[in-house]
């Protein structure tokens, strides 16, 4: 926290510890996000205001003998201050995606603390939730019978599509949890064929149900964290490189790419790191002139190859030097 | 911030919230330590003290004491105060849920800052746990900030953007509605000022840095406007076009899988109807498929298929 931010903390600092008399020193800092050195800091600075006079009697009282924090004579600033619009807002726009998913039962404790949070907040943050939204796109389906997996420990059997290898698979997955990225719903679970942890996304399941089988994802099975990517290219993935047009630009938002480099006149010039090449050969494919597989040849060569075979379905093949 | 300054400050809250009739500058340097001896120091560091407690969004108000002539400040304690707001046990599990939504995103500081104003308050909530429910929504487009601030205090922008397809960014001036994250993409809402029209602008083709083109409080959003139907999927837009489109047989999962009327048609071949919005978008569905596809009809869809597959050709 930044040292500008310290005064809007210590004007919560005083209140918390009032509202939990006696916590330790370890468990505030925690809470507040600081080292206990800063927090013993905070509340040294505490100590010395108070009201006008500042006579003993009028100076706030803080302990932290035995670890006990313990505050009094500090009536004056016994509430925290309102909500900021910021505040409000993030809680709000983040309550209200939650709102949408259909994983969340609580939708009447959803509705009442929106309601309770607004009130609280004022019109400015109740304005500004509402012009902020995140959506998800929701599979309710899929997402009933992963959740009832989940909960009852059962191994789950999809049918499950890739589109990067237009091919549907039969899976028997271990779920481990459920994902929310990015505007999808995804199950993480463990995925025996390919006897690694891997997400799947609900809306590619073509089937779902739940085996009566006892889930039990191995130990090494460690959940993937989401903070960092959802996907991460490994070293011994394929390294691809492509070069788009100014009409091809949407690659480079749309696909994880390690290097995204300007050749003006809107033209850039990829890098990119796959298990699977397939993918590309279908996005050359579908770029057409406004992109194309730069490294490596053999990939370059494969989409020519289908492009001749397909237009030879159109009798718009060119004629063979 | 210094310690002696944040000192002041934080004597200086307790001393407005404490009194009950506006107290003058005077009186607050006799009341308040740290202020400094001369006159026009004092007034300069006063100043700017109620500045900052303001921008933290402390109300300051300031009145006429009848027997004095000086203005008087103080902070009145309704507006300062955060009301009664009781959490209940279930209240506070969606609490906890919600502040993870932002968990080391753009708004993590807000969100955390007021569930502990929440805690302090008396409220439960709980601790943001890793459960069996995992949420992440990124705001690592560097044009986030900027836009929320936008957005929350209501005033114009101004940015470089890329349409899709154009060589070069190209200035926009725009008064923001709102923005909308779909699908993991962030999306801007707004009246675009040099076309007079609403538009909607993807953040992550926001070249540069966001600039204020306008002061606090001068966007309004009109009576009406909703900025998620602004955001106009594709996908919402009416299916409504037919093709034919053949299909090599044991190929083309993803095609057979949303195909009506799926026939055999000849050997080794099937047929199949496909109903879509927009031609070039099929085109480039169906043309991923390779020599596993053939699309018969409609003559545009299936021109729009050649012409991929020759500019794959000589790209």
């Amino acid at each position: 926290m930044s040292s500008a931010s310290r005064l809007p903390r210590l004007l919560t600092l005083v209140p918390y510890l009032q509202a939990h008399p006696g916590m330790s020193v370890g468990e505030v800092a925690r809470t507040f996000g600081l080292s206990e050195k800063q927090l013993i800091d905070d509340l040294q600075l505490i100590w010395m205001c108070g009201l006008p006079g500042h006579t003993p009697g009028d100076l706030i009282d803080v302990s932290w003998d035995g670890d006990e924090i313990l505050v009094s004579n500090a009536d004056t600033i016994a509430r925290p201050l309102r909500l900021g619009v910021d505040e409000a807002s993030a809680l709000l726009v983040a309550l209200r995606m939650l709102a949408e998913l259909p994983e969340i039962e609580d939708r009447d404790a959803l509705a009442r603390v929106i309601a309770k949070l607004e009130r609280a907040a004022g019109d400015a943050a109740s304005a500004v939730s509402s012009q902020v939204s995140v959506e998800v796109e929701a599979s309710p389906d899929a997402m009933a019978v992963v959740r009832d997996a989940l909960a009852r420990e059962r191994v789950l059997r999809l049918r499950y599509y890739v589109p990067g290898r237009d091919e549907t698979t039969l899976r028997d997955v271990d779920p481990m949890r459920i994902v929310v990225a990015d505007g999808r719903s995804y199950l993480e679970g463990w995925c025996r064929r390919a006897e690694a942890v891997r997400l799947f996304r609900l809306d590619r399941m073509h089937s779902v149900e739940a085996l009566e089988e006892q889930a039990s994802p191995p130990p090494e099975a460690e959940p993937v964290d989401v903070e960092a990517g959802l996907f991460r290219p490994s070293p011994e993935d394929t390294v691809v490189e492509l070069e788009v047009g100014a009409s091809g630009r949407w690659v480079a938002e749309y696909y994880p790419c390690e290097e995204v480099r300007e050749l003006g006149e809107g033209r850039l010039h990829l890098t990119l790191r796959t298990r699977d090449t397939g993918w590309v050969r279908r996005l050359a494919l579908r770029l057409g002139d406004a992109g194309k597989v730069v490294a490596p040849a053999s990939l370059a060569g494969e989409v020519r190859d289908t492009a001749l075979s397909a237009l030879a379905l159109y009798d718009a093949a060119p004629a063979r030097p | 911030m210094s310690r002696r300054k944040t000192e002041r400050l934080l004597n200086l809250v307790i001393c407005l919230l404490h009194t009950r009739r506006p107290l003058t500058a005077v009186q607050i340097r006799q009341a308040v330590p740290g202020y400094p001896e001369g006159d026009e120091a004092f007034q300069r560091m006063f100043e700017r003290d109620k500045g900052e407690l303001r921008e933290l969004g402390i109300p300051i108000e300031v009145g006429a004491d009848p027997w004095d002539d000086e203005p008087g400040y103080r902070i009145p304690r309704q507006a300062y105060e955060l009301p009664e707001i009781t959490i209940e046990p279930d209240e506070a599990a969606v609490l906890g849920l919600a502040a993870q939504v932002w968990r080391r995103a753009g708004l993590a500081e807000a969100a955390s800052g007021a569930l502990l104003k929440l805690r302090a308050a008396g409220a439960e909530t709980e601790e943001p746990s890793a459960g069996a429910l995992e949420f992440r929504v990124d705001t690592r487009d560097p044009a986030f900030p900027a836009l929320w601030e936008a957005v929350r205090d209501r005033r114009p922008v101004a940015f470089h953007y890329r349409t899709a397809g154009h060589e070069a960014a190209r200035e926009r001036v725009v008064e923001p509605w709102g923005v909308v994250s779909r699908r993991g993409k962030w999306y801007l809402a707004g009246h675009d000022r040099d076309r007079d029209e609403p538009r909607v602008f993807r953040l992550s083709r926001i070249e540069g840095q966001v600039r204020f083109a306008g002061r606090p409080g001068t966007v309004t959003v009109p009576e009406g406007v909703n900025v998620r139907e602004m955001v106009v999927p594709y996908d919402r837009q009416p299916h409504d076009r037919v093709a034919v489109v053949r299909l090599r047989e044991g190929a083309c999962e993803g095609l057979r899988h949303r195909a009506r009327d799926l026939r055999p048609d000849g050997p080794g071949w099937d047929r199949a109807e496909l109903v879509y919005a927009d031609t070039e978008r099929f085109a480039g569905w169906v043309v991923a498929f390779g020599a596993d596809a053939e699309v018969v009809e409609p003559p545009d869809a299936r021109e729009a298929v050649i012409r991929r597959l020759k500019g794959a050709l000589s790209s």
